[in-house]
């Protein structure tokens, strides 16, 4: 049994783990600073039944007193939100009622997501019971070489690993060019470790991280890494100046191909976003793409920071402006696109371009619709093109 | 509950939880609207098979993908009574503990197993006989450590009565 720092609730995920708490018969949370509950899935809600599920969170809130409370418009998607507001910090054991809670490794955090039955569970007793996971190493030597992007090195290591391979594991990130990736791009890295079906990815962390959360909290953190003479399961070796733009073509996240390949795939929508790739470095690789550039007239393109702090940060930069000059639409931090929720479900036959993590049939829309993923800087090529493109045949 | 007899589904390895149930329905807490859209993508003839079956046979990593325990739910709720794969996606596997269906992980492959075959399934000695081909097989033992969850029906009879955890022994 471990005791946890910090639980995660959405309004998915959320009401059912309230209804398990009560049927558990507790009547207090264990720690009412230590829960953090999130609107991110289908903000505004498009329903009434969302916006039903939304006001059974909020009642909850006020009941039990939770003070880390994230209203519409003032958060954003749930792991970004955690990251940017310091609570992902290294050796925490964050617990989330959601899949890529996995996501606060990028800051060296211990982030696993669970059901809502456990969430309810740790609401009740602030405990969860563990099994210690081996570890697999994955080893970056050299540098990215833009356009490439962490993006890209992730979906070659899915490649390589496999969607099953790496069930029940942690996966550490180590090596010179994961040291060189800022925050954002390390995030992104953490957050696909269960796209191998992993428990969680960590991220070594440094200096970087240090000063990430110092700069947003005050507070000084304890840089926990691995032993030295730490043992591991097995470990994957990665060149990131070979890594090229790529793409993973659906329905398989590791049937990862060089884009360049598919560049006769006639695209209808571009999407930009999610708790994957909605950061501010992704949003400004794709604006220097877009900028005095078009959308083109045969494809939509949905653009949505991944939480209100990028939000403002992309107005004040300009970047928003350059999308909704190129025709993107921008909309509001959600999961919505990503999961066929809201705001850019797909219809019968067409295929999006997303910078998104999953391209399971029928994960953004009708189950005839197709998803590649991959990184911003491809996504705005695709987008101005209307096919996939590699962003290195923009011009 | 430690023999169990049915005819099976059979499934492919990296059966994901958006095949169980799509997302779009997830913003319901009509647990019995959302069971009627199970494997409605995925596999359209899901329903017609239910009829006269009640375990899923598949391969590696079933499960996989997103964290929401409305696939266990709903798997429970159209009356399917044990997923034998060759692995579980660690959240799956949890869940499924948590709502006490029976996960349990056949050692080796699934080969054996063919759509609509007869299986019996023995808790005690931890094998799976396929009736239609008279074969046996093993399965993995279930985690004795998770056993008192799954005897009393899930995690949450399980707090319920204790108001905590009690869980001893290695895992």
């Amino acid at each position: 049994m471990a005791e946890v720092d910090l639980l995660m609730l959405h309004e998915i995920t959320g009401p059912l783990a309230i209804r398990a708490f009560e049927e558990m018969g507790f009547e207090g949370v264990w720690d009412p600073y230590k829960v953090v509950v999130v609107f991110d899935h289908n903000v505004p809600p498009s329903d009434i039944s969302s916006a039903s599920m939304m006001r059974e969170m909020r009642s909850f809130v006020r009941a039990k007193g939770l003070t880390n409370f994230f209203e519409i418009g003032r958060g954003g998607i749930a792991h970004q939100l955690m990251a940017e507001r310091g609570m992902s910090a290294p050796g925490r054991l964050i617990v989330g009622a959601d899949s890529h809670t996995c996501t606060a490794g990028g800051l060296g955090a211990f982030g696993v997501g669970v059901g809502s039955t456990e969430a309810a569970a740790v609401l009740g007793t602030g405990k969860l019971w563990f099994r210690v996971p081996e570890t697999f190493r994955v080893v970056v030597s050299n540098r990215l070489i833009e356009p490439s992007s962490p993006k890209d090195l992730i979906l070659e290591v899915i490649g390589e690993i496999g969607m099953e391979g790496a069930i029940y594991k942690a996966i550490e990130y180590c090596g010179e060019g994961i040291r060189a990736m800022s925050v954002d791009g390390r995030l992104t890295l953490a957050n696909m470790s269960i796209e191998m079906s992993a428990k969680t990815g960590i991220v070594e962390p440094d200096e970087k991280v240090a000063s990430y959360i110092r700069d947003r909290t005050g507070m000084e953190v304890e840089l926990l890494r691995s032993d030295e003479d730490a043992e591991f399961e097995e470990t994957f070796e990665f060149d990131a100046s070979k890594i090229e733009p790529l793409v993973a073509v659906p329905p398989r996240i590791d049937d990862v191909r060089p884009a360049r390949e598919l560049e006769d795939i006639e695209i209808d929508q571009a999407f930009l976003g999610s708790c994957t790739n909605g950061r501010l470095e992704d949003l400004r690789a794709a604006a220097r793409l877009l900028k005095s550039k078009k959308v083109s007239p045969r494809v939509r393109m949905v653009v949505a920071p991944a939480s209100m702090e990028i939000y403002r940060e992309a107005m004040r930069e300009g970047l928003l402006d350059i999308f909704v000059e190129a025709g993107a639409i921008v909309c509001a931090p959600s999961c919505g696109p990503c999961l066929g929720m809201s705001q850019g479900v797909l219809g019968p036959e067409e295929i999006c371009v997303s910078s998104t993590n999953r391209n399971f049939v029928g994960r953004m829309g009708h189950r005839s619709s197709k998803v590649y993923l991959a990184s911003p800087a491809t996504v705005a090529a695709s987008a101005i093109v209307g096919k996939i493109m590699d962003p290195r045949d923009i011009r | 509950m430690n023999e169990l007899t049915g005819r099976i589904i059979k499934y492919p390895d990296n059966v994901n939880t958006d095949d169980i149930i799509p997302a779009r329905y997830l913003s319901s807490m009509d647990m019995d609207m959302v069971a009627g859209h199970a494997f409605e993508d995925y596999d359209p003839g899901f329903k017609e098979k239910l009829r006269d079956r009640c375990i899923i046979v598949a391969g590696k990593n079933f499960g996989c993908g997103s964290s929401r325990e409305h696939a266990v739910i709903v798997l429970k709720k159209v009356g399917i009574k044990a997923v034998i794969a060759e692995s579980f996606a660690r959240i799956f596997f949890r869940n499924s503990i948590n709502q006490g269906l029976l996960a349990l992980q056949l050692d080796g492959s699934s080969e054996p197993f063919e759509d609509g075959d007869s299986i019996r399934i023995d808790l005690d000695r931890a094998a799976v006989e396929n009736e239609t081909k008279s074969t046996i097989h093993r399965l993995k033992p279930f985690p004795r450590f998770l056993m008192p969850i799954l005897n009393e029906g899930g995690l949450v009879p399980y707090l319920k009565r204790r108001r905590g955890w009690e869980l001893q022994g290695p895992l």
